[in-house]
């Protein structure tokens, strides 16, 4: 267990849709100013515990705090000011489709501070300087590929330089090279700002590189905790199983259904 | 039978709760000290999306339907040679009762429907969510500025479709039939009362205004998420925006123009 300081405290925390528990009494520990990854088989709910963290959903048992305050209990004007020291990076990208990329970066400044136009234009360039897209500042979200809006949603996240950010799947649909910018850049900003990062992604070698602490989740609860190494010489066969990506053993792939035979009988 | 009491008592329950979510909602996007810097921008380009875009289809509504009540009236009063007070029919027609109803219906097919779409899209694309997220009230930054410019604008649109239709009105009796231009004019002015009739008007432009603009934005912000979501829910716009101007408009007409 991680000890120093803990930014995000989940305990015995229940969550379900419908009947169906996507949480059943988990505790996870974010540490403050570490990079730490969530994995886990599609559909488990990682995102669905960026949005309990974020106050977006309300546990249905249990408590989330961040930085020691219950998030489940804050007004509205507490929640969206705790929100605006917090970056989310949305699994869609969720670009803002009526504002051009330059503008979507400068809302969160425009709203959370009082900075002149020009500190503003220069601030939004770095920013997409970093992600590779300062030439795209005028396009429209429409107009950019997949990948390029999730790293335009990246810079607007990282725009106000938060101290928490969660990153949902950030290196997916991009080419190995923007993939290794992405890496750099959010391992950067832990090392240089000390944000504590919050990361939910498939790609096990870009995490694993970059993670301090991972935690695997899967069918509502916590499946194993710990550093990279310690994962990776896991004996635990599940485990061992998600992060070699095979097909067969004890994590289903498939989404609970009647057996094939069954099916096409 | 006990089924259907069942199944009508849940109906209550099920309107009163959407009622009163809706009312909540609206509650948080409207009631606060508006932050003009940031708010009259929004408003103004509101404005425009939901007022400036409708006056066209307006205009060109009212002008047929002021034309229609000219010619109709033309055709009735001729009998009884009393084809002047064909002036004053077309305003009062107009005023009291189809400028607000048919601005209103149509508003809510034009800028209603529109709104809901909107929104919902914003919604399904977890623009809204992200803007939470960001720290930003999507209740004050995206439904309030649609609301007030909904509000604000009917009026508006239905004034100048007073205007247009009684234009209309007169050019096909006036000019295209005939009937003496000063009697028209002079008739219409002697039966009109502006308080009884032209300010009633404008309190049902206003009522409708709102209940409208509340039924498009509640639609878009409460729909379930997906493409069925947004259309089923931009069908309920326009389904129970014109019941609802429908019905309050008989209420209003009765509370105004009833002599109990
Ligand atoms: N709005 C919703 N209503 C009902 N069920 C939902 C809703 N959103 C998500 N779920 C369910 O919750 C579960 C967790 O969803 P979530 O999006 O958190 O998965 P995830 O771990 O992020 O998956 P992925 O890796 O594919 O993004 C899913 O099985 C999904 O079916
Ligand atoms: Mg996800």
């Amino acid at each position: 267990m991680v000890s120093d300081n803990v930014i995000v405290r989940v305990r015995d925390m229940s969550f379900y849709r419908g009947e169906r528990a996507i949480y059943d009494e988990v505790n996870i520990d974010i540490p403050q100013g570490k990079i730490t990854a969530i994995m886990g088989p599609s559909g488990t709910g990682k995102t669905t515990l960026l949005r309990l963290i974020g106050g977006q959903l309300r546990p249905d048992a249990g408590v989330i705090e961040v930085a020691g305050k219950n998030i489940a209990r804050m007004s509205r004007k507490e929640l969206f000011a705790v929100r605006s020291r917090m970056g989310m990076l949305f699994q869609s990208g969720a670009l803002f489709s009526d504002l051009s990329v330059f503008e979507n970066v400068a809302f969160p400044l425009r709203v959370h501070t009082q900075l002149p136009e020009d500190m503003i234009s220069d601030l939004v360039l770095l920013k997409l300087q970093a992600v590779g897209l300062r030439g795209a500042a005028e396009l429209m979200p429409a107009e950019l590929s997949g990948g390029m809006a999730r790293r335009v949603a990246l810079a607007r996240a990282i725009a106000l330089d938060p101290d928490i950010v969660m990153y949902d799947e950030p290196f997916a649909g991009q080419d190995p090279i923007a993939m290794g910018v992405v890496v750099q850049l959010i391992s950067k900003l832990n090392k240089a700002l000390g944000h504590t990062a919050i990361i939910v992604s498939h790609d096990i070698q870009e995490t694993f590189s970059i993670a301090d602490y991972v935690y695997v989740v899967a069918d509502g609860q916590v499946l194993a905790r710990g550093t990279p190494e310690e994962l990776q010489a896991t004996d635990q066969m599940q485990v061992k199983q998600f992060i070699q990506g095979l097909p067969d053993g004890p994590v289903p792939f498939h989404y609970p259904a009647m057996s094939v035979a069954e099916q096409f009988s | 039978m006990l089924d259907w009491v069942a199944g009508v008592g849940r109906s209550t329950l099920n309107i009163f709760t959407v009622l009163g979510r809706s009312g909540l909602t609206m509650y948080q996007a409207l009631v606060a000290v508006p932050d003009w810097r940031v708010q009259f921008p929004l408003l103004v380009r509101q404005l425009y999306f939901v007022g400036v875009l409708s006056v066209i289809i307006i205009v060109v509504s009212a002008l047929f339907i002021g034309m229609v009540l000219g010619l109709q009236g033309y055709t009735i009063l001729v009998d009884y040679g009393s084809e002047q007070a064909v002036g004053q029919m077309v305003a009062l027609t107009l005023t009291r009762e189809l400028a607000p109803v048919v601005a209103a219906l149509l508003f809510a097919g034009r800028a209603g429907s529109a709104l809901t779409a909107e929104i919902g899209l914003m919604k399904a694309t977890e623009q809204l969510a992200s803007m939470e997220m960001i720290g930003v009230d999507p209740l004050r930054r995206i439904i309030a500025p649609r609301f007030w410019a909904g509000f604000i604008s009917l009026p508006v649109l239905v004034a100048i479709f007073n205007v247009v239709g009684i234009w209309g009105g007169s050019l096909v009796s006036v000019d295209w039939l005939g009937v003496d231009s000063g009697s028209f004019w002079a008739n219409m002015q002697n039966s009109v009362d502006f308080a009884d009739d032209v300010i009633n008007g404008m309190i049902k432009a206003v009522v409708f205004g709102a209940v409208v603009t509340w039924i498009a934005v509640f639609q878009g912000y409460d729909l379930v998420p997906t493409s069925e979501g947004i259309s089923k829910a931009t069908t309920r716009t326009v389904v129970y925006s014109s019941l609802a101007v429908l019905g309050l408009d008989f209420v209003l007409t009765a509370l105004m123009f009833g002599d109990f």
